[in-house]
């Protein structure tokens, strides 16, 4: 079978980081196949090469069996390939059929009815639902999404690369993205999926091609494929996640969330009426598939969103729950700290919210903390004394503490904002995807620090999309669907399939026990 | 790896980000800069002149060095525009781009010469000069106030409301001006007679204040945004506001507190010219100097002893141009051409230090 | 009555040199790029215009008039381009910071314009160039036609032109394709990139025309507004920054341009004639009051925009920022 796209001995580096190292796989025409590997094993760099954004350090593409040079997207838009990207690549203040008119073929007239007529029956064809007079500013993102697939039919790509197209979709969604593509499939064309659900890869793909930290690792046939050897290709070994998980002691109520609803600035409900406790001595794991109002969740404990009225979320600082509760809904984070609350608070955001890029570890030990005492002037003894002590503790690789945290790895990043959140002392930790990017082995770093904490009576909130992960870690897991509690289950009785189940499917409210 | 076999598609050249820079390399490209400028400049005075470049920048130079007089006029200019470029310097840092200054410094300025207008010589000289002193720090800081209010509130963009701000000051100016000089053509010095709320002269000059308050400001401003709680923040706030926020910063309210401190520091520029330089006001009184310490601050990168010298340097070449003027006969506006080939010689080298440029034949580097 | 003409006589030719200059600025910012070297542009189209049409009077024989008015208008055209280029070689190619080159810029061509200046003017304060004469031709049968003919045909043809650029920057911006390519580079360069649209050459092109189109505006104030006359002042700093509020007032749209020029004229002249329109006469200093009403004016728009929030009255979304493809 003739190869769509090849790609030889591709490298490409960013400074000192190598995103991809000698990677060479290829795509047979008329096929679909995934692209699959960890978050951070390159997948998107290396597309965003064929799709002409970067540019290789080294190696060749051939496209139809001719080596290539695609220098910018208008060459990849030459050989017929297009690109949905993750962030997508969309004017916001253009309608639809505008968006559409920046890529159609410079030799054809430019004429907006024409253009719209021509998309109307894309639309029509593959059932879309979108206003092509609406502006882009206006739509959901599924729209948003369907508007960047109709834009490349139109250009009439005839290899498509989805850069993890389903992770902002419903499952309705995702089932009618993956007939389009068996449709365009059909039409001979070749289309590279990236993404990291494995079921999606079964379901969905003919071979799959699996990276690994930047490296090629195998192409199979998915038919002869299974989670478990997918797995094993994707990690590099058998997961065997023998995450430690001890009995919670001394376990009493330390927040009580009620009613807690926040509305976004496009008025959408993001949080609708959740309402749980969390305990001391206790991991609360928080599962959901993304952008279901974790983040919201979190930010509004830490008092960083705006919330609704009668949200509430009290705070007991002593062991016993008839002490006085202390509300912190309407508090700045400020405040929180000036009522003694130690509230500690990783966010996924790590160098645009936990840290400052540009600044090195010791200041950023100080995010938090340079207030402290009545001196005009900021104290750094203290921070750089705790710098060199998570430096030394954690084995963050890093030429000082003073060097700017953006110029270290990924892991190292994460090591310096837990060893901060952990070092503050803090009696609520909540971390919001704390293990995403990083190795094995920086990752179970992780979960012991939290056990750790866990030991000492911290609550701990742990947002998480890792179901393995969660079901292993957590000792209650509380999933959120579509900004609401779908149901607490315990973690050591329930199975992948229940929580699966809730993050997909919301429950009845008079189910919620 | 096989780089022939296709090095011929390659783009012919491609721009990569440096990893990390070392400092002999930035000095070093700041330079090369200078000189490529120096070269330009020399070239543009030989062919529109025919004069010899050396022997002009020979006479250039004396134009701040070859009396103690030039010299101490050159500090004197020199203060002004450093301490404007002092004033905006934590601004920039927390990237508020405060285009205002010339207005900061005039509203500064017409506080301070208002004072003498209708105190001068009717309250006690300390009384005078605290009252000089106090108001122009309050004008320039509500003329920083204003638009910092609305970028914190509405999130109005500041760089386009500065820069109206300075016209809204120079219309102001105008009027007083005005209204001062009665019949009279023009405003002269004030209180010509009683000297009311002139610097008294220290070393022969009046202006000695004025060095003497840039000397502590260049200091005072380093550590206050290298050492200080405050300087935290506006660090802070200008890498990412999301960042501030997490930490409790109160971002709008660091916005304004700094947006205050940078036209106070404005508005005590004005009261320094007018107190010990000019004696007067005009809507020239900034003289542009507001503009151009923006350039002094971007290059400098919020240090100030940088800007120090970068200061010195523009206004080495002004005092340069003004001497090669009257001494071939030519114009003060060749300080300006100068000036602006240097400034675009600078502004363009920070890409080296920041990037590299990689050829197709080979690898090899330029930067 | 007879004032309302003079104040519209007055109006509309000075705005008409900030419409242009406005006009070019859209042009730019459209692309993302916010130069703030319009005043030291237009010191560099005006001066490079007038020494042109300057020099061709006094060299040639039987000096043609309407040549001499084209080769001013190319002149003036390509100097400003030249401060576009600069701009555009500094921001674009070198990714220096906008802000601080744009007033560089204008620091050089003020510097420029009057260097050069000084050794037309040979020692004189000023000289007048008498291509003028051209520029302020009227049209023929039109103007003839009493006060109508006055205040609308009344004027040189650059009053005209202006009109009809504005039109055509409208049909450009949002009819055309190359017009939709500028705007969604001035709004989102990496989507604008993605779609195979070469970002560096419309910013460089869009930078490099608008700067040329600004240049009209200087070649206007001298060759026709005033009269022809070369003077060292400062007076075109000061419309080239009132050019740049001007773009903000208009929320970046060509058609606001017209009426909007025209109003800040108004506002200009008001201080002359208010005592005989308004029955009362002010003191001298309050005009310097009045002067000041068209920046008051644009920063409540400024403010009103940003409070309102509407989307497509936005300054170009990306306006300021240098783009880098592979920045990450």
């Amino acid at each position: 079978m003739e190869h769509a796209i090849e790609l030889r001995h591709i490298t490409k580096t960013f400074g000192r980081v190598t995103a991809n190292h000698d990677v060479s796989l290829s795509v047979r025409q008329g096929e679909i196949l995934s692209l699959l590997g960890e978050n951070g094993s390159g997948k998107t760099t290396l597309m965003n090469m064929i799709a002409g954004i970067y540019y290789p350090d080294s190696g060749e593409i051939l496209v139809g069996g001719k080596p290539v040079e695609i220098r910018s997207p208008k060459d990849a838009y030459a050989l017929g390939i297009g690109m949905v990207h993750q962030h997508f690549k969309l004017i916001d203040v253009f309608t639809a059929v505008e968006n559409i008119a920046l890529v159609m073929d410079r030799h054809d007239k430019y004429d907006l009815k024409a253009i719209r007529a021509k998309a109307r029956a894309i639309c029509d064809r593959y059932a879309f639902d979108i206003d092509l007079d609406q502006k882009v500013y206006e739509m959901s993102v599924s729209q948003k999404q369907t508007l960047e697939i109709i834009k490349m039919l139109f250009r009439g790509a005839q290899i498509l690369i989805l850069d993890e197209p389903t992770a902002v979709l419903t499952p309705q969604e995702t089932e009618r993205l993956f007939c389009v593509m068996r449709n365009m499939k059909a039409d001979g064309k070749s289309i590279i999926i990236i993404t990291h659900k494995l079921h999606e890869v079964l379901e969905i793909s003919d071979r799959v091609a699996i990276l690994r930290k930047g490296e090629y690792v195998d192409t199979i046939e998915t038919a002869g494929a299974s989670e478990s050897t997918l797995t094993e290709l994707m990690v590099g070994k058998k997961v065997e996640l023998n995450i430690e998980r001890p009995e919670p002691t001394n376990r009493h109520l330390r927040l009580s969330v009620h009613n807690l609803s926040v509305t976004n600035a496009e008025g959408v409900k993001v949080l609708d009426q959740v309402s749980f406790e969390a305990f001391s001595g206790e991991i609360l794991g928080i599962a959901g598939i993304s952008g279901n109002g974790q983040k919201e969740l979190l930010e509004a404990i830490a008092g960083l969103q705006t919330t609704d009225p009668e949200s509430s979320v009290l705070y007991y600082p002593d062991d016993d729950r008839d002490s006085t509760a202390e509300q912190l809904i309407g508090k700045t984070p400020k405040d929180i700290r000036g009522m003694g609350v130690h509230l500690s608070f990783v966010p996924e955001d790590r160098l645009g919210m936990g840290l400052v890029g540009s600044m090195g570890m010791v200041d950023n030990m100080m995010l938090k903390s340079y207030g402290k005492g009545h001196s005009f002037l900021a104290d750094r003894r203290e921070p750089r004394h705790l710098a060199e002590e998570i430096k030394d503790e954690l084995d963050v690789v890093t030429p000082s503490v003073t060097t700017p945290v953006s110029r270290l790895s990924g892991g190292n990043v994460q090591k310096v904002l837990v060893g901060r959140e952990i070092a503050a002392g803090p009696s609520v930790l909540m971390t919001a995807y704390a293990v995403r990017g990083l190795d094995i082995n920086t990752s179970y770093t992780i979960y012991h620090l939290l056990n750790e904490q866990k030991k000492k009576g911290v609550a701990i909130l742990y947002v998480g999309e890792d179901l393995d992960v969660l079901i292993d870690l957590c000792d209650r897991i509380l999933v959120l669907c579509g900004g609401r509690n779908n149901g607490i289950v315990e973690g050591r009785k329930t199975n992948k399939e229940e929580v699966g189940l809730l993050m997909t499917r919301l429950q009845e409210k008079g189910d919620i026990a | 790896m096989s780089q022939n076999t296709h090095a011929p598609h390659e783009p012919l050249m491609r721009v990569v980000k440096r990893g990390e820079t070392s400092g002999r390399l930035k000095i070093g490209v700041r330079l090369l800069a200078i000189l490529l400028a120096l070269v330009i400049d020399a070239l543009f005075i030989y062919f529109v002149t025919g004069l010899n470049p050396f022997a002009v920048y020979g006479v250039m130079i004396g134009g701040t060095f070859s009396t103690t007089m030039r010299f101490s006029w050159a500090m004197r200019d020199l203060a002004s525009l450093l301490l404007i470029g002092i004033a905006l310097a934590p601004a920039f840092r927390m990237r508020f781009w405060n285009i205002g200054a010339e207005g900061q410094v005039l509203m500064g300025a017409l506080a301070t010469a208002a004072v003498m207008v209708y105190y001068g010589g009717k309250v006690p000289n300390g009384l005078l000069f605290t009252a000089m002193l106090v108001a122009s720090i309050l004008a320039g800081a509500l003329w920083g106030f204003i638009p910092a209010w609305f970028k914190a509130h509405f999130g109005t963009n500041e760089t386009l409301f500065t820069l109206m701000m300075n016209y809204v000051a120079i219309q102001i100016v105008a009027c007083c001006v005005n209204i001062w000089r009665g019949q009279a053509s023009g405003l002269g010095k004030l209180n010509m007679k009683s000297k009311a709320g002139w610097f008294p002269q220290i070393m022969g000059q009046r202006f000695t204040i004025n060095l003497i308050v840039v000397a502590v400001l260049t200091i005072l401003v380093f550590c206050y945004l290298r050492y200080s709680k405050q300087g935290y923040e506006i660090a802070v706030v200008g890498e990412s506001e999301n960042t501030a926020r997490y930490a409790g910063i109160n971002v709008g309210r660091v916005i304004i507190r700094t947006m205050i401190l940078s036209g106070a520091l404005c508005g005590l520029t004005g009261f320094l010219i007018v107190g010990g330089r000019d004696q007067t006001i005009s809507t020239g009184t900034a003289g542009g100097n507001g503009f151009t310490a923006i350039i002094v601050a971007w290059l400098a990168k919020f240090n100030t002893f940088t800007m120090a010298l970068i200061s010195f340097l523009l206004i080495f070449l002004e005092k340069g141009a003004a001497e090669i003027a009257s001494a071939y006969n030519l114009n003060d506006f060749a300080s300006d051409i100068i000036a602006g080939i240097i400034l675009f010689c600078i502004l363009g080298s920070e890409f080296f230090v920041n990037y590299k440029v990689v050829f197709r034949s080979g690898h090899k580097e330029v930067g | 009555m007879d004032t309302l003409i003079a104040w519209i006589l007055r109006a509309i030719p000075f705005g008409t040199i900030i419409m242009y200059g406005a006009m070019g600025e859209i042009v730019t910012e459209k692309s993302g790029n916010l130069n703030l070297g319009v005043p030291g542009i237009m010191y560099l189209g005006g001066f490079a215009g007038f020494a042109s049409a300057y020099l061709y009077e006094n060299t040639a024989q039987n000096p043609n008039m309407v040549f001499c008015v084209a080769l001013a208008l190319v002149c003036a055209f390509l100097a400003a381009m030249a401060g576009g280029l600069i701009y555009s070689f500094l921001t674009i190619s070198l990714r220096a910071n906008q802000n601080v080159t744009g007033l560089a810029l204008t620091t050089f061509g003020m510097g420029v314009a009057n260097f050069f200046g000084v050794y037309i003017l040979d020692g004189r304060t000023a000289t007048q160039s008498m291509v003028y004469k051209t520029f302020q031709t009227k049209l023929p049968v039109l103007s003839g036609w009493g006060v109508l003919g006055q205040t609308v045909f009344g004027y040189g043809f650059m009053v005209y032109a202006a009109i009809v650029l504005a039109i055509l920057l409208h049909v450009f911006l949002n009819r055309t394709r190359t017009g939709l390519n500028l705007r969604a580079i001035g709004e989102n360069p990496a989507t604008a990139d993605a779609a195979g649209i070469s970002v560096t050459r419309y910013k460089y092109l869009a930078t490099c025309l608008g700067a040329g189109i600004s240049g009209l505006g200087g070649i206007y104030y001298v060759l026709d507004y005033n009269q022809g006359i070369w003077a060292t002042t400062g007076q075109i700093e000061a419309l080239g920054w009132l050019a740049v509020a001007l773009v903000i007032f208009t929320t970046w749209k060509p058609l606001n341009a017209i009426w909007g020029s025209y109003l800040f004229g108004l506002l200009y002249w008001l201080y002359q004639f208010m005592p005989t329109l308004m029955g009362f006469s002010v003191p001298g200093y309050i005009t310097d009051l009045i002067q000041m009403v068209p920046y008051v004016v644009t920063i409540v728009v400024l403010v009103v925009t940003s409070l309102r929030k509407k989307r497509e009255d936005q300054p170009p979304a990306s306006l300021g920022l240098a783009y880098f493809r592979e920045e990450r």
